[in-house]
């Protein structure tokens, strides 16, 4: 094991195991089951996408269907990711700043989308949302159509994103501590000035963190989102649907390039993100 | 807030289990019980219970190097590791095939096997264990394992009575994450897997293929038996993690 | 000689924090390593004890080359800043942690952390855990656990630092006791001059990785070895070129050997003392007077009076030496010579 060395003002130097033996052994297992499970199917699927160029992928994902798919999706996505950042920040000003009875219960209760498998995320909103669930009757008397439609796909990305964003600035707002917001306060401020001018550039950082993994969560949704919607092509395909129907209908250079570009879409949030987290940290 | 909670996630979720009873809680059982049902759930939870305790070794190990190695590529690794949090499923399904699948350049073809479930679980709940260990192994007061190794014990007894006695909450509360992500995982498991009903065919797949056939109360009842599932697990952890706060 | 250090030096990266330093520090001795920080005392320490490796001279335990051996083989108990507790395991197991790595019989190691117990009053915390005590409870248990395996040599990185003044003074002075019943080699390292020349038989002055003196804290205050030692180890004001105590100084209205002409600046009196500023041709000076000597003089601001250095040691002072940061603030007194 690594032999422990502090300076005498704090600072740690890392300093190599005494047991090489041991050290390359640990490293050696570690990467060896990374490249395995991770790295090589990955290196794979861009092999496969990027075989024979650039073009193959372009007009794949520029036919008409392909589209609509992208389209879908980020009307589904950014609405889902504006829908939990609103509710997300309130939720999180909740847990941190008030207490009430129940509030221990709503904090495990914003952790369970997590926990709960995809598919009966959307069996639950058919339940409730569809032509025969609890509010079907009344929503089909107004003439609204939520599953089957955008709406209930908004939903069910909605659900499983939910406590992305509550996680990430909830933290940040406890170890901000409340003292400047009082501050304000004691100088006049109402509640909102408060929010807009105090409460918000502070959790800027960790809000964006936490919106950046929303959005790539809402992007690439599959499973809620299969049960919701109508699959119909042109109108209630999302991108990873897309993939699924492009697959079934053997067009694999198609589902190839869908599942590149979110790949690639997966990688680049995981880059933003991790800036922005950086950021949470130096400030708080 | 909680207005937008309860239409969201308490209302839909309180529907699957009140409609797994709608028929009566025999009719709920009977469809729970059912040889194909049972079978997959049976599935489920042998694979699910595997990979956890697997990636929890796994995991732990990498978190390890991660946090007392140094290796050129480690900020590769760091960053990457998140990978499968990040991948949407079925991507992560379309991944895996393209390596391991009918295709596969290296000639391993575990498509419609039960070692293709295993493989796409592991992959899916790769970064949970690793993630929960590393803040709190970073964390860790190195002068403890000082200490230790003043008073004569060995590096080996350090990892064994120092280090991994405060590592384990943070092993346990991402052993069950992994594990209630494992057993409702659907989008990489039903691309790999083919879904043979008896065979390879999970319960996430199972539900749906309840819902696809108008079977809305085996569907629920089913979803009902995942969810208690989640939530024992969820209220365990939660329990844990408060026993773990006292203790260091 | 229980523990012989000899040119060893040590570099992280850039910084060299110990630079060909030799120590002796004899057997049964309680030994103070004093210098402020980043003069490489700790890092001494812990090359002593095998948590550093030096990378150049050696080190002897009881005239057994030990410079290669591992942390476990020194037997050498360690008392870290931040007490390093297992914060996993209570009081009781702390203690008995070396003695269970030992294979130690059960009733036999009971024995021994009853004793132990009983010798740092926590008796009564013994299934408690770390986080339920307070500085000075986690200090002496860590003491305990460091004691447990009847070191050869105990060794004590700023032990106090982290405690307030009450009860490190409190510490310091049963620390001291404890050695004289217990009579194990210990070396203690320490920042606080106070500190160290209250308890210490000997004092290892370190400054920028180099020993700068050593000797009975007596010696050291009173014949330091240079400006430096001199301000770090006590209050100093200049006089003329020279480096010398503030209490060291006579003031009288009549001129003498020696003696400088000066204008008085500032008259602070602090019940038995008085401090006087005093200008010496535009150099400030400032002298510590009993109160009866200043009550014999008629002192207020502008007046003329001529000081003299009766006794005591000065050192000449050199341009471009460093001094320490303390110069002319008396130990305890927190005077504003501004």
């Amino acid at each position: 094991m690594a032999s422990v060395s502090s300076t005498s003002d704090g600072s740690v130097a890392v300093r190599g195991n005494r047991r090489p033996v041991a050290r390359y052994g640990l490293r050696f297992v570690a990467l060896g089951y990374l490249l395995v499970l991770l790295a090589a199917p990955v290196t794979m699927v861009f092999y496969r996408a990027f075989q024979h160029g650039l073009g193959p992928i372009w007009s794949a994902l520029t036919t008409s269907e392909a589209r609509s798919a992208i389209e879908v999706t980020l009307i589904v996505a950014i609405s889902a990711v504006v829908l939990n950042t609103l509710f997300g920040v309130g939720t999180a000003l909740l847990l941190v700043r008030r207490r009430f009875p129940g509030r221990h219960l709503l904090d495990v209760l914003v952790d369970l989308p997590q926990a709960v498998s995809p598919i009966v995320v959307g069996l639950a909103l058919i339940l409730v949302y569809g032509k025969f669930g609890f509010f079907g009757s009344w929503i089909e008397r107004n003439g609204l159509k939520i599953i089957f439609s955008l709406p209930g796909m908004v939903l069910a990305t909605a659900f499983v994103s939910l406590p992305l964003v509550v996680r990430s600035v909830a933290p940040v707002l406890a170890e901000l501590g409340d003292e400047q917001e009082q501050a304000a306060r004691t100088l006049g401020a109402s509640s909102w000035q408060t929010f807009r001018r105090i409460t918000l550039p502070s959790i800027r950082d960790a809000l964006a963190y936490g919106v950046v993994l929303s959005l790539a969560r809402s992007l690439g949704e599959y499973g809620a989102v299969t049960v919701v919607s109508g699959h119909v092509i042109g109108k209630t395909l999302t991108l990873t649907l897309f993939i699924d129907e492009r697959l079934q209908n053997f067009d694999q250079p198609a589902a190839y390039s869908a599942a590149v570009l979110l790949a690639i879409i997966a990688m680049g949030s995981l880059l933003i993100s991790r800036r922005f987290r950086a950021r949470t940290r130096s400030v708080a | 807030m909680t207005l937008y909670l309860s239409f969201l996630v308490l209302i839909p979720l309180g529907a699957v289990v009140w409609k797994s009873q709608s028929d009566g809680w025999s009719a709920g059982w009977h469809q729970v019980t059912s040889p194909e049902a049972a079978a997959a759930l049976k599935l489920t939870l042998t694979i699910s219970v595997g990979v956890a305790l697997f990636n929890l070794v796994m995991g732990t190990i990498i978190a390890w190097v991660l946090v007392r190695d140094d290796f050129p590529g480690k900020g590769a690794v760091e960053l990457f590791i998140d990978l499968p949090f990040a991948l949407p499923t079925i991507v992560a399904g379309v991944v895996l095939l393209s390596l391991y699948g009918p295709r596969s350049p290296a000639h391993v073809d575990i498509a419609f096997t039960r070692t293709a479930i295993t493989v796409a679980l592991l992959f899916v709940t790769l970064p949970f264990v690793v993630r929960t260990v590393q803040p709190v192994l970073i964390e860790l007061d190195r002068d403890m394992e000082a200490a230790a190794a003043s008073l004569g014990a060995s590096p080996f007894l350090i990892a064994r009575r120092i280090i991994l006695p405060n590592l384990v909450p943070a092993m346990l509360t991402g052993t069950g994450l992994a594990f209630a992500r494992a057993i409702g995982e659907f989008g990489s498991v039903s691309l790999l897997s083919g879904n043979l009903p008896f065979h390879t065919e999970v319960s996430a797949v199972n539900i749906f293929n309840q819902i696809q056939s108008d079977n809305p109360v085996g569907a629920a009842a089913q979803s009902t038996v995942l969810l208690v599932i989640a939530f024992v697990v969820l209220f365990a952890l939660d329990r844990l993690k408060r026993w773990g706060v006292h203790r260091g | 000689m229980s523990i012989s250090v000899r040119h060893v030096t040590k570099r992280f990266a850039q910084f060299t924090a110990l630079d060909d330093v030799s120590v002796d520090i004899p057997t049964g001795s309680l030994t103070a390593l004093l210098g402020p920080s980043g003069s490489g005392k700790s890092t001494l320490l812990r090359v002593i004890a095998g948590l550093d490796t030096a990378d150049a001279g050696t080190v002897s335990i009881e005239g057994a080359d030990a410079t290669h051996l591992p942390p476990q083989r020194r037997e050498v108990g360690f008392v870290f800043q931040h007490y390093a507790p297992f914060k996993h395991m209570t009081v009781y197991d702390n203690i008995a942690f070396g003695l269970t790595v030992r294979k130690a019989g059960k009733a036999e190691t009971k024995t021994k952390v009853t004793e132990l117990l009983e010798l740092v009053h926590l008796e009564k915390f013994q299934t408690r855990y770390p986080d339920q005590l307070s500085g000075g409870q986690r200090q002496r248990m860590a003491l305990a656990r460091a004691l447990a395996v009847e070191p050869r040599v105990l060794l004590l990185d700023e032990p106090f630092g982290a405690l307030d003044a009450q009860v490190r003074k409190e510490l310091r002075t049963w620390l001291r006791r404890l050695h004289d019943e217990m009579n194990v080699t210990t070396v203690i390292v320490t920042h606080d001059q106070e500190e160290a020349m209250e308890v210490a038989d000997e004092i290892v002055v370190l400054y920028d990785g180099r020993v700068q003196q050593v000797g009975h804290p007596h010696d050291v205050y009173e014949h330091p070895v240079n400006e430096w030692v001199m301000s770090f180890l006590g209050p100093v004001t200049h006089f003329g070129s020279l480096l010398v105590r503030p209490h060291d100084l006579d003031l009288a209205h009549e001129t003498s050997d020696g003696a400088l002409p000066a204008t008085v600046v500032r008259v602070t009196r602090l019940g038995f003392q008085t401090v006087v500023d005093l200008d010496v041709q535009g150099v400030p000076l400032y002298a510590q007077l009993a109160r009866e000597a200043t009550d014999r003089l008629t002192l207020s601001p502008g007046a003329s009076v001529y000081v003299s250095h009766a006794r005591g040691e000065s050192v000449p002072t050199v341009p471009g030496v460093p001094v320490a940061a303390a110069v002319g603030v008396p130990a305890g007194l927190e005077v504003d010579l501004g």
